[in-house]
């Protein structure tokens, strides 16, 4: 992340992405044998090596070269044929709304403090011994003597797939495929987004 | 890579107006105000008594006291607010952050000027 200076002179804090102009790999009709409209998406060459021959022709087909990353889209904004390159100036304006999902960073495993946002106990004294931070009962006694399904309990946090809504285009650069948006994204540096624009 | 195009970002904020100075400087920043619809501009002298950050992210700290009470700014260095930086006087510090400014006051919180060699 950094931070843009606006026109008044406020520090906006943003990200920056980079949207390299992604290729329409295939169409999906409503009519046709897929039964839904969308739209699939693909970026990030790859050597055709290391792609399956079901993928090479999947590729080949839409005139590109083998892709890294494939997604889907429904309800696309713009209309495309296969083939088609995707910039990100035709796709947004800046001071529009979008949501932007990604995977979060992985926390490994983490109490229930950190991981659900239990508040913990918030005090040393008054017998607390090393409790500070245990999630206390997880249910009752022999009615229904078990605990239920989905109790929030210590375990793996992060690396979910998450999405942050409303967040605004703050900047569009099309000579450098870039994209700043306003506050933070989810996952790690260098990690793969998805925008989405608001219905 | 990723460093890559945030510079490139934080490039295009970068003011090459500014003059550089140091902490324990006494500088005249000139600021633009908007009252309503006017703009003005209001001066604020004081003492650089911090830098910090880098990037876009770089700022400084101008201490004065004024009527009895000391007051502080922090403004980066690359915000469209500042129209004007001007250096008065260079000061002769030796250390980074000159917080120790705050506890003093008067004949104690002054700061020797640095004599600049200006022959060669």
């Amino acid at each position: 992340m950094t931070s843009i200076f606006d026109a008044n002179g406020t520090s906006i804090p943003c990200t920056v992405i980079e949207a390299l102009p992604n290729v329409v790999t295939q169409i999906k009709t409503q009519d046709g044998s897929d039964g839904y409209d969308a739209v699939q998406l693909a970026a990030f060459d790859k050597k055709p090596k290391r792609t399956s021959r079901a993928l090479q022709g999947h590729f080949e087909r839409a005139g590109t070269t083998p892709k890294r990353v494939v997604k889907e889209f429904r309800g696309f904004a713009l209309d495309v044929s296969l083939g088609d390159e995707v910039r990100v100036e035709d796709l947004f304006q800046e001071g529009e709304v979008v949501d932007v999902v990604g995977v979060s960073k992985g926390k490994g495993h983490q109490g229930v403090v950190k991981r659900h946002g239990f508040g913990g106990v918030g005090m040393r004294t008054h017998g607390q011994h090393n409790r500070q931070r245990a999630p206390g009962s997880i249910g009752q006694s022999s009615d229904p003597s078990r605990v239920f399904k989905g109790t929030r309990m210590a375990g793996r946090k992060g690396n979910d797939r998450v999405k942050v809504k409303n967040l605004r285009v703050v900047r569009i650069l099309p000579d450098h495929n870039l994209i700043l948006i306003r506050g933070a994204v989810p996952g790690a540096k260098n990690g793969i987004v998805e925008i989405y624009k608001k219905k | 890579m990723s460093d890559q195009l945030m510079n490139l970002v934080e490039a295009t904020q970068y003011r090459d107006d500014i003059p550089s100075f140091d902490p324990g400087d006494t500088v005249s920043v000139h600021l633009r105000v908007i009252e309503g619809n006017k703009e003005r501009i209001q001066q604020f002298k004081g003492t650089v008594i911090s830098i910090r950050g880098g990037g876009n992210n770089r700022t400084f700290t101008v201490r004065k006291v004024s009527n009895g009470v000391g007051v502080e700014r922090i403004l980066p260095f690359n915000s469209p607010k500042i129209a004007k930086v001007e250096v008065l006087r260079k000061g002769r510090v030796r250390r980074a952050k000159l917080y120790y400014l705050r506890n003093l006051r008067g004949k104690a919180a002054r700061i020797k000027e640095k004599m600049v060699d200006t022959t060669s």
